[in-house]
């Protein structure tokens, strides 16, 4: 099962090393991480996606949240939240097809970040099931290259000062 | 003000926090602090091994209830106190540790006794620090030992650059700390409080299995008070032996694995396991599956992890353990539970623990029974790990807590040494006895010039079975009998399989204890018979000085009871072969 994990952190080297031997010690793999500042810079977050056993999660959560310089952990499984990845996607693109996709990126929300003679690369943020829809979509032309970044998520109402 | 250097300020937050004693080795990237010790009015012991001073500061801790300080240098000093962090970790030992590290423009660059100190005791660590500014230093070290010592004790770590030991500035120690990430919680949640009474008031069987997180807040008196007031039988872990008085009716002993019959029998048999400040080891619950079927389970405990992690709970309160109890008493019905108690009583007369008292032969539960009535409990007893320990365990009837210290979570052979002196400096008017094997105590024996050079008087008793007994045991009930490398009496010329270990026989066994505790200046005594343990303990406790017994046990002694690794607490072997 996926779950999704927003970790607010205080700021500070080595905090992403904690947390990552967290995961590491329990043999678990992180299949999605992004970090960032907030908008207050003493405090980072991290959007942390992992798959795994609901027991297993609920043991990480509760891990994360005895580290020293873990402020605050939620569990995106029980809040109303909005989640966003990044992908750039270069796609083979011949003259002949060139119409189609652009047509193809347009119904997905997908912008036309680049173009050459024989590709096109389009930037799409969106939920990770779009984006998959998306490249299944353009699969049969031929991907030269995707790039995405982690997912990152927010909670629909609260505000950081609500969460801490 | 006055500037101070890093390593000053550092020196003078640890007297600020009332560290009257710190052990450790010096070495080059903790010269400046070494430096500030010098003349200073902390009492710094010097070790012979960084492990060893680890240990000490563990054992201090363990036995005085104060912060364990050890201070050790960069590298290899640094890695050679992971053993003793890990062992407090395990245990949680408030303890606060300090390293040199390199200087910080050459962090990184695999500078002469350059380790990574802060990436290796992470995972040992409750928390750690690599302090890059003088300017921070008074304040991490205030929050080190703030972290260390509330909710779940533990250790941290302190990791000190040179140039930041060298670096000046204005020393100002802070008053009062607060890190808004980390808050532990006190007090229990009413609701949950309401709950765990409830299902204690109307349970028919109920048990309390209580840990270390007893005696770190000092609930001994509630949980004597409950378990009178409503007729709870009470078991303990290996860590919280003396918590509670062992000679009542309610009394169960230590359960698990080398626990008693009744206590393993009590907690299958409950309706109600009231967990206070446990962690449900796999040495206590046994095949988790099969571990109290038909018991409800309240577990309280100021570590929100500890819950649910292995046994699923039914009522968890996160609290600390006094305080919550403080409140469940207030709940809790007084009751007399007579047909359970009565149940119990037959457990205890159907096995209790026991040894053949009969014949001639030098059984090792004898000679701790022995130093029990001798001390009459009153002694701080440490152990290393292994067979010893659990007859130790099981026959050391330590009349409160803090007397009775070993390495539980880790099961660090070499600790019980070490911990025995560190307990010495910070009870100097008790007797205390370290109960060793004559494999782990070899780990730390070097620690004799300690107690030597510093005139403290440190009882060891080596029970000698020449061998490492519990591997032993394990290989003579689970693998045939095939000694592999257990024996260490085994020589060169030995034949290559063996099992029929004999000392008219073997091979003399290295080293000689007594000759090498001569060499100390320190009174050893070799004991073969058993007529003649008594009259050597008597002398051993009569001595002001350092004494060590050497004591050559039947060698194929065996630990009993016995609840073999991976089964459930229902199949406890009370002798081989069932």
């Amino acid at each position: 099962m996926r779950h999704l994990v927003s970790v607010l952190v205080e700021n500070k080297f080595g905090v992403l090393a904690r947390i990552s031997t967290l995961f590491a010690a329990r043999g678990l793999n992180i299949n999605s991480l992004s970090v960032n500042e907030t908008e207050d810079p003493t405090i980072s977050q991290m959007t942390i996606v992992v798959n795994g056993e609901i027991s297993i999660l609920e043991q990480i959560t509760k891990q994360l949240n005895k580290l020293v310089d873990v402020i605050k952990v939620i569990n995106f499984k029980d809040t109303g939240y909005i989640e966003k990845e990044l992908a750039l996607i270069k796609i083979n693109t011949p003259k002949s097809s060139r119409a189609e996709l652009i047509k193809l990126a347009s119904i997905f929300k997908g912008r036309i970040i680049d173009m050459t003679l024989d590709s096109i690369t389009v930037e799409i943020a969106a939920e990770q099931e779009k984006i998959n829809s998306f490249i299944k979509m353009v699969l049969p032309y031929g991907i030269k290259e995707i790039f995405s970044i982690g997912i990152i998520a927010l909670n629909k109402n609260t505000s950081l000062k609500q969460r801490i | 003000m006055k500037k101070k250097t890093g390593a000053q300020i550092l020196i003078k937050s640890l007297l600020k926090e009332n560290v009257e004693i710190a052990f450790g080795l010096p070495g080059g990237q903790a010269l400046p602090i070494f430096d500030a010790i010098y003349g200073s009015k902390l009492n710094f012991i010097l070790t012979r091994h960084e492990q060893a001073a680890s240990h000490m500061a563990d054992g201090y801790a363990r036995s005085t209830g104060k912060t364990g300080v050890c201070i050790v240098t960069s590298g290899p000093g640094a890695t050679n106190i992971v053993t003793g962090l890990g062992t407090a970790y395990m245990d949680s030992v408030p303890m606060v540790a300090i390293t040199g590290q390199v200087s910080t423009s050459v962090i990184g660059q695999g500078a002469f006794q350059e380790a990574d100190t802060i990436g290796i005791t992470r995972p040992v660590t409750k928390h750690n620090f690599l302090v890059k500014n003088v300017k921070d230093l008074a304040r991490t070290i205030k929050e080190a030992f703030y972290i260390a010592t509330t909710g779940r004790p533990g250790p941290v770590l302190v990791d000190v650059p040179i140039d930041v030991q060298r670096g000046v500035c204005e020393f100002v120690y802070p008053e009062r700390i607060e890190i808004r990430s980390y808050k532990p919680t006190y007090e229990g949640h009413p609701g949950q409080i309401k709950k765990a009474a409830e299902i204690i008031n109307n349970s028919k069987r109920p048990v309390f299995y209580i840990g270390t997180g007893v005696i770190v807040s000092n609930a001994e008196k509630e949980i004597l008070k409950i378990s009178k007031k409503a007729d709870i039988a009470v078991t303990n872990t290996l860590l919280a032996i003396g918590a509670y008085p062992h000679d009542t009716n309610l009394s169960l002993g230590m359960l698990g694995m080398h626990g008693t019959y009744c206590a393993n029998k009590a907690v299958q048999a409950s309706d109600a396991i009231i967990a206070v400040g446990a962690r449900f080891d796999d040495r206590c619950t046994g095949k988790v599956c099969s571990f109290a079927k038909e018991a409800k389970i309240v577990h309280v405990d100021i570590d929100p992890t500890a819950i649910s992690k292995i046994v699923d709970t039914d009522i968890p309160v996160v609290g600390d353990a006094k305080t919550v109890l403080k409140e469940i008493s207030l709940l809790i019905e007084k009751k007399e539970r007579k047909e359970w108690i009565k149940t119990i009583n037959n457990w205890k007369t159907e096995h209790p623990l026991s040894y053949n008292k009969n014949d001639n032969k030098l059984h090792p539960q004898y000679i701790i029974e022995q130093i029990s009535e001798l001390t009459k409990g009153k002694a701080i007893v440490t152990t290393e790990v292994g067979q010893h320990q659990m007859w130790a365990a099981q026959y050391y009837k330590a009349e409160r807590s803090r007397l009775f210290l070993s390495s539980g979570g880790l099961g660090t052979m070499g600790f019980g040494y070490p911990a025995a002196i560190g307990a010495k400096f910070g009870n100097l008017n008790k007797e205390v006895i370290v109960i060793a094997g004559d494999g782990s105590f070899q780990m730390n024996m070097q620690e004799m010039a300690v107690a030597v050079l510093n005139d403290i008087s440190v009882k060891v008793v080596i029970l000698n079975n020449q061998y490492l007994g519990n591997v032993r045991q394990w290989q003579e009930m689970f693998y045939n009998k095939r000694y592999s490398h257990s024996c260490l009496a085994k020589r060169k010329n030995c034949p290559k399989l063996c099992n029929k270990p004999n000392r008219s026989m073997c091979p003399v066994y290295v080293p000689d204890f007594v000759k090498w505790a001569n060499s100390y200046g320190v009174l050893g005594i070799r004991i073969t018979r058993k007529e003649d343990v008594k009259p050597a303990l008597i002398k051993m406790l009569k001595a002001k000085c350092s004494v060590v017994l050497d004591i050559w046990i039947e060698i194929e002694e065996n630990i009993f009871p016995m609840v073999p690794s991976g089964t459930s607490l229902d199949d406890i072997l009370t002798r081989i072969n069932g």
